[in-house]
């Protein structure tokens, strides 16, 4: 079975979660390749073709494709898919941009967000905001996935080069014109790739109390979260919020301060390995999927937990 | 302008929802329902959209059985003009939905197309987007902010490293995010109002579509509870515990 992985991509470099979108599609099928569709983009085909699994990378380098519209890129990985048994994506934010207008012009349904593969065509998913566990098998002859790519483990690089081919389609549309984009730049570890996130609530206060944890996520190589509170109230950008309609996070330690543990918030989190819960409210429901909870004003402990790290 | 919005009778976002006991499906007996959240700020958007003018006419749809008339109904308390109920019972796919909206999009050639990006039953994120490929049409998902200019849409975005902005022709899916409004609550004047407001009803077979079937659901489970935690008395006794019996830090 050859399934063919979308790579998430900037043009610049691969996104490493593409490596367990592509650990994912090993569960699926023995052979796999990865599209990689972007303007400028031959360095991001290389870093695709270094994952062991990988036997080739198709590349679509055309301004057509620059910015990931869907309107240009689902056509060409609709083209592409004909001749693969699945096309797999992540569940961020491009991958769900893009995937069902793949789906719907293949005519198949699409299988989102899966956190399990049982088989080619069996996946395990999450409903209800995580509250349970839909296992679903797609009868299409061409299976539609997007991957929830903190449930799989990484896929091996090795020193291997696969083959790159290069696919001269180009979709032109004027359908969809790319206007503008601002993207948070940080030294620190991206959200979804992060072991460790220390995320802050609507108990920070404000945005200058973000800072408190900063210096915590300094200490610890942390990458920084937030709640839905904390982004609707200004206190950080959008780009941070952890929950079911946010980022889907599983890092080894997930510190929660001042988040009270609304179940749309715990969606985005509860997979983590570690969850510990600091908050004033003792009856707080994150204290329910704590590991190690401290019933504290913030105020007093984030300092000192940054002194003794 | 004329705008149809798409909604969803779904579960209430505050419910704690339970597995049935054949491990097949959600519990829905005496469950309380509500619109979709997202579907809510979609409704919110088009009447505001109405409110200023630039569209004239704000047309509900839902898909479901004869229960979803209730959210139809709240649509049209909260300033939709008329709805239409396409009427069908159990599950149905996203790309039966899709399929459901493109033929009602061809009878009533709305200029806009507004849809909650996902619904928070199934939280697939897809009929959105499927729509926008069958009608041939553009899509402005995880829209924030949404203006009308010469006949076009400028859609900012939320996306996983920040925003993004595009400009994209009419007619157009737009799917709605948690920050793009604040819906209003229905007054009670305009909640009666609403039981005059005409409810078209249509079938599947009405409409001329064939529903997709290609998904099977085979079981539904409850995921595996976290061992219980406990409670440290000192942030002393936290960093001890994550150093020492966690390991999770240096």
């Amino acid at each position: 079975m050859k399934i063919l992985v979308i790579a998430d991509h900037n043009n610049e470099t691969l996104n490493p979660v593409t490596g367990a979108v592509i650990q994912a599609a090993t569960e699926m099928g023995n052979t796999v390749e990865v599209l990689v569709a972007g303007e400028g983009c031959e360095a991001v085909a290389g870093e695709a073709g270094k994952y062991a699994a990988v036997s080739r990378v198709l590349i679509a380098d055309n301004p057509v494709y620059a910015n990931q519209l869907p309107e240009a890129v689902a056509p060409l990985i609709a083209d592409a898919a004909a001749n693969y048994a699945g096309v797999v994506a992540s569940a961020g934010t491009t991958g769900k941009n893009i995937m069902p207008r793949v789906a719907a012009l293949l005519g198949v349904a699409q299988v989102s967000d899966i956190l399990g593969v049982e088989s080619v065509d069996t996946f395990v998913r999450p409903i209800y905001a995580g509250n349970a566990l839909a296992t679903v098998r797609c009868n299409d002859a061409i299976k539609v996935i997007t991957v929830r790519t903190s449930a799989f483990e990484q896929a091996p690089c090795d020193g291997s080069e696969a083959e790159i081919t290069t696919l001269d389609t180009v979709i032109e549309q004027d359908k969809s014109i790319f206007v503008s984009e601002s993207l948070s730049s940080s030294e620190r570890p991206e959200l979804s790739a992060a072991s460790i996130v220390i995320s802050g609530g609507r108990g920070l206060g404000s945005a200058d109390n973000f800072q408190l944890l900063e210096k915590i996520a300094d200490k610890l190589g942390a990458a920084i979260g937030a709640s839905r509170a904390a982004v609707d109230a200004g206190y950080v950008g959008n780009d941070l919020q952890v929950g079911q309609t946010g980022k889907i996070v599983a890092p080894d330690l997930y510190i929660a301060v001042g988040i009270s543990g609304a179940i749309q918030h715990l969606a985005g989190m509860k997979d983590s390995k570690i969850i510990v819960a600091i908050n004033s409210d003792p009856e707080a429901p994150i204290f329910q999927v704590a590991d190690y909870g401290l019933t504290s004003d913030l105020f007093d402990t984030l300092p000192e937990l940054e002194s003794l790290l | 302008m004329k705008i149809l919005v798409a909604i969803k009778r779904v579960v209430d976002a505050n419910v704690k929802i339970r597995v049935s006991a054949e491990q097949n499906a959600v519990d829905l007996s005496n469950v309380k329902m509500a619109m979709n959240p997202f579907c809510e700020i979609a409704i919110e958007e088009a009447v505001r959209l109405r409110e200023k003018g630039i569209a004239h006419e704000v047309i509900a749809v839902s898909v479901g059985d004869d229960k979803c008339q209730e959210q139809l109904r709240n649509a049209m308390a909260l300033g939709a003009d008329r709805s239409i109920w396409i009427e069908q019972s159990g599950d149905i796919e996203p790309l039966s939905i899709a399929r459901l909206l493109k033929a009602v999009t061809e009878k009533e050639n709305p200029d806009l197309i507004l849809l909650g990006k996902q619904s928070i039953d199934g939280d697939n994120n897809q009929v959105g987007q499927m729509l926008a490929a069958l009608c041939d049409i553009p899509q402005g998902t995880f829209a924030f902010k949404l203006e009308i200019e010469d006949g076009r849409a400028i859609v900012s975005r939320e996306v996983d490293g920040g925003e993004q902005v595009v400009n994209i022709s009419l007619p157009a899916v737009v799917t709605t995010d948690l920050r793009l409004n604040e819906p209003r609550y229905a007054k009670l004047p305009d909640i009666m109002k609403a039981k005059k407001k005409p409810v078209e009803h249509v079938t599947p077979s009405d409409l001329g579509v064939e529903l997709s079937n290609s998904l099977e659901v085979l079981s539904v489970k409850e995921p595996a509870a976290r061992k219980a935690g406990i409670m440290v008395a000192s942030t002393e006794e936290l960093v001890e515990k994550l150093r020492n019996e966690a390991k999770v830090i240096p």
